[in-house]
């Protein structure tokens, strides 16, 4: 499991006071609560609604009107694959086919050893160069399926040295 | 003496295995015992040719590209620290090559050139000019100067940058905001992340400008969170650009007040549009908001509010610097200054191209891209986004204008431009567009929200073969509704590439049916 998962309301706590004085902290103050654990955990909406004095449900609201929010505890390494136009132009439909069978997985869903977590991206940036990933905050061009295979086992490797 | 190497850190670079190119660089200056110094630059916008690395020599930067890890040792021994030219990867002078040579830079002057977050090198290079000039004018004389240079909304809409600042810095209020579109959430564009990686100073100075033409003293940056490195360097430039005095309470001792923040996103399309940016920045969903009031009068926080895209603020230093006549006199018709075209999807040689507005379709795509990627032949170019028109061969003669382009129903947008080969079957395309509006519509408008969805349904239909004629008529019908019906150009312009899909391509059509039909005899 990942350890960032744990959820812990101390910390939620501290990060929510050290933003709400932002105008407009509601978006900050998510992303400061997804940084450190890596989802918002749903029990820490009533504690957001509190410092900025709105809804639960205008803060749930906010959390599933964007993409990049989650409510439950994503996989070890996030991985996002771009599926706009200029990636499909260079291949990425194949490359996202390959990706869902190799991971087992769809969009939205974590593999069941909870090493990866895949989501749809539309656009990185890199459409010079594509197809294009992003794994944490690494993007990664010019992906074909065997460099992907690649990529997956180094990351895979890597995991059990550092346990 | 100490070689000094730039080394890239845009986005492109490190996709491209950038880092692994620094590491390599220095293992082997160490096993040399060799002095160096790695500069990390942005981009020069030579996509195709990244990791490019350049070293400075005693007759000026020599480059080399694409550089990988195991091509190191190589330019060690070539003695590339000096200019080497005999290595098969050698490119010469970097201004000289062909594809940047081509260019007309105002915007990307310094794009690659600088560290991009170095205050010292910035103003070596220009840098902050325009602010010292702005410094001595009225807010007044900052508006007149950028109307005059005829300069456009870069992030799609084309409205003059001047005119909407007039209006903001007509209004009277106790607080007014200068807000930065950097959601860039087009496919196929590109620019905007390379300011923010390559010369974000420039940006801010544009910001600041901004800020005392309509006596706005507070800016944030509103971007997305696709854009990782981006945000690093751009966090890196304001923290520089506070400890020396440009930002603050007192800009350079003049006692004018700017503040500046960058606001991440949170991955939503529709984050783009000015009011729904405005409701996101306010912690809100971002719903788009009805129009007028206008977020000139009524922006952020009710406050008159200037939005506008990273290049059209990237573009004021230059207007200020050297005056809204040399800006003006590039370009066609009411299309003025330079266009950053980005070219993308297949072909070779992508990259950032900028040029006055006027050179055809064609010619950018001869002149630069260097032939699609796969060898295949081209067979459509989406221009403009992903709300933007497939154009088939017949129209790529029209110059890249935006009345020209609105004349054949197509838009050029923030300048993206994504090339197709031949393999490619546009009813996909055209599902997809619908698709992607299902995914980012915001939901306020019926048409938007279920009309898309629909859509999606009608097209499915038409690719299996089921009621072909029918269902062309049933699609037709709903692209109007949505184009009728919608309150923001998510919905009104999805029909777009899903119309020009189906009018240019129409034989993809039978195509698809044949396709659909094999597969289901297999089943
Ligand atoms: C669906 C939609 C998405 C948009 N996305 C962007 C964007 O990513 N960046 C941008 O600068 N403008 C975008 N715009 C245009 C903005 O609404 C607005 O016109 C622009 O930020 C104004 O700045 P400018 O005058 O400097 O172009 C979008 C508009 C729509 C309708
Ligand atoms: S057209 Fe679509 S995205 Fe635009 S306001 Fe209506 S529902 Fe929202
Ligand atoms: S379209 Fe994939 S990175 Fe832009």
């Amino acid at each position: 499991m990942n350890d960032k998962a744990k959820w812990d309301p101390q910390a939620v706590q501290g990060i929510i006071a050290s933003l709400q004085h932002k105008p407009g902290a509601l978006l900050p103050i998510l992303h400061g609560i997804q940084n450190a654990l890596g989802y918002i955990p749903p029990d820490s909406v009533p504690m957001i609604a509190d410092a900025i004095q709105q809804t639960r449900a205008e803060v749930h609201g906010v959390i599933t009107f964007y993409h990049h929010f989650r409510l439950t505890p994503p996989g070890r390494i996030k991985l996002e694959v771009c599926r706009a136009e200029a990636c499909q132009a260079r291949g990425s439909r194949d490359l996202e086919f390959h990706v869902k069978e190799k991971l087992g997985i769809d969009y939205h869903q974590t593999t069941l050893d909870r090493e990866f977590s895949l989501e749809p991206v539309y656009c990185l940036g890199n459409c010079a160069c594509g197809p294009t990933i992003r794994v944490d905050d690494d993007i990664i061009g010019r992906i074909t399926p065997e460099k992907f295979d690649l990529l997956v086992d180094e990351l895979t490797t890597t995991a059990l040295e550092i346990r | 003496m100490s070689h000094k190497i730039f080394i890239p850190r845009d986005t492109t670079t490190l996709a491209l295995g950038g880092e692994r190119v620094v590491t390599a660089v220095l293992k082997e200056a160490q096993a040399r015992k060799l002095d160096i110094e790695i500069v990390r630059n942005g981009s020069r916008g030579i996509s195709w040719l990244e990791p490019l690395i350049e070293v400075e020599t005693a007759t000026g930067r020599v480059a080399y590209g694409p550089v990988e890890p195991h091509d190191i040792a190589a330019l060690f021994d070539t003695g590339f620290l000096n200019g080497n030219a005999s290595h098969r990867l050698s490119l010469g002078d970097p201004e000289e090559i062909p594809y940047l040579k081509k260019q007309q830079r105002l915007t990307f002057a310094r794009a690659g050139v600088i560290d991009p977050v170095s205050i010292e090198d910035y103003k070596a290079h220009g840098g902050f000019k325009g602010l010292d000039k702005s410094l001595t004018l009225t807010g007044q004389d900052i508006v007149d100067e950028v109307k005059a240079s005829g300069l456009r909304g870069r992030g799609g809409a084309a409205f003059p940058t001047g005119i909407k600042w007039q209006t903001v810095h007509d209004c009277s209020a106790d607080q007014k905001y200068i807000v930065c579109n950097a959601d860039e959430g087009d496919s196929g564009t590109f620019a905007d992340r390379l300011v923010m990686e390559a010369d974000p100073l420039m940006l801010i100075e544009g910001m600041i400008i901004s800020g005392l033409a309509v006596g706005a003293t507070q800016g944030y940056i509103y971007l997305r969170s696709e854009y990782p490195v981006a945000h690093q360097v751009m966090n890196e430039a304001i923290a520089n650009a506070y400890a020396s005095g440009y930002l603050g309470g007192d800009i350079q001792g003049s006692g004018k007040a700017f503040n500046l923040e960058v606001r991440l996103g949170a991955a939503a399309y529709i984050c783009g549009e000015e009011t729904s940016l405005l409701e996101s920045l306010e912690g809100k969903r971002g719903l788009v908001r009805f129009k007028p009031p206008l977020p000139a009068i009524e922006g952020l926080f009710g406050k008159p509010t200037v939005v506008n895209n990273v290049l059209s603020l990237a573009a004021v230093p230059f207007i200020m610097d050297k005056g809204s006549k040399a800006y003006a006199d590039c370009g066609m018709g009411r299309s003025r200054g330079t266009l950053p075209f980005q070219l993308a999807g297949n072909l070779k040689q992508g990259g950032l191209v900028e040029l006055a507005f006027g050179p055809t379709l064609r010619e950018l795509i001869d002149d630069f891209g260097g032939g699609t990627e796969s060898g295949l032949p081209m067979r459509a170019i989406q221009v403009g986004g992903p709300l933007g028109a497939y154009l088939p061969e017949s129209q790529w003669d029209t110059p890249l204008d935006y009345e020209a382009f609105s004349a054949i129903g197509a838009v050029l947008g923030h300048g993206g431009i994504v090339v197709f080969d031949e393999s490619v079957d546009m009813t996909e395309q055209a599902r997809f567009s619908m698709e992607f509006c299902v995914a980012e519509s915001c939901g306020k408008c019926t048409p938007c929200r279920i009309g898309s969805t629909r859509g999606v349904e009608v097209i499915d239909k038409i690719r299996s073969g089921n009621n072909v004629e029918a269902n062309l008529a049933l699609l037709d019908d709903l692209c109007e509704t949505m184009i009728d019906g919608s309150l923001c150009a998510m919905g009104s312009m999805t029909p777009i590439p899903v119309k020009s899909a189906f009018q240019y391509f129409s034989e993809d059509i039978a195509l698809a049916n044949a396709s659909s039909s094999v597969q289901a005899e297999a089943k």
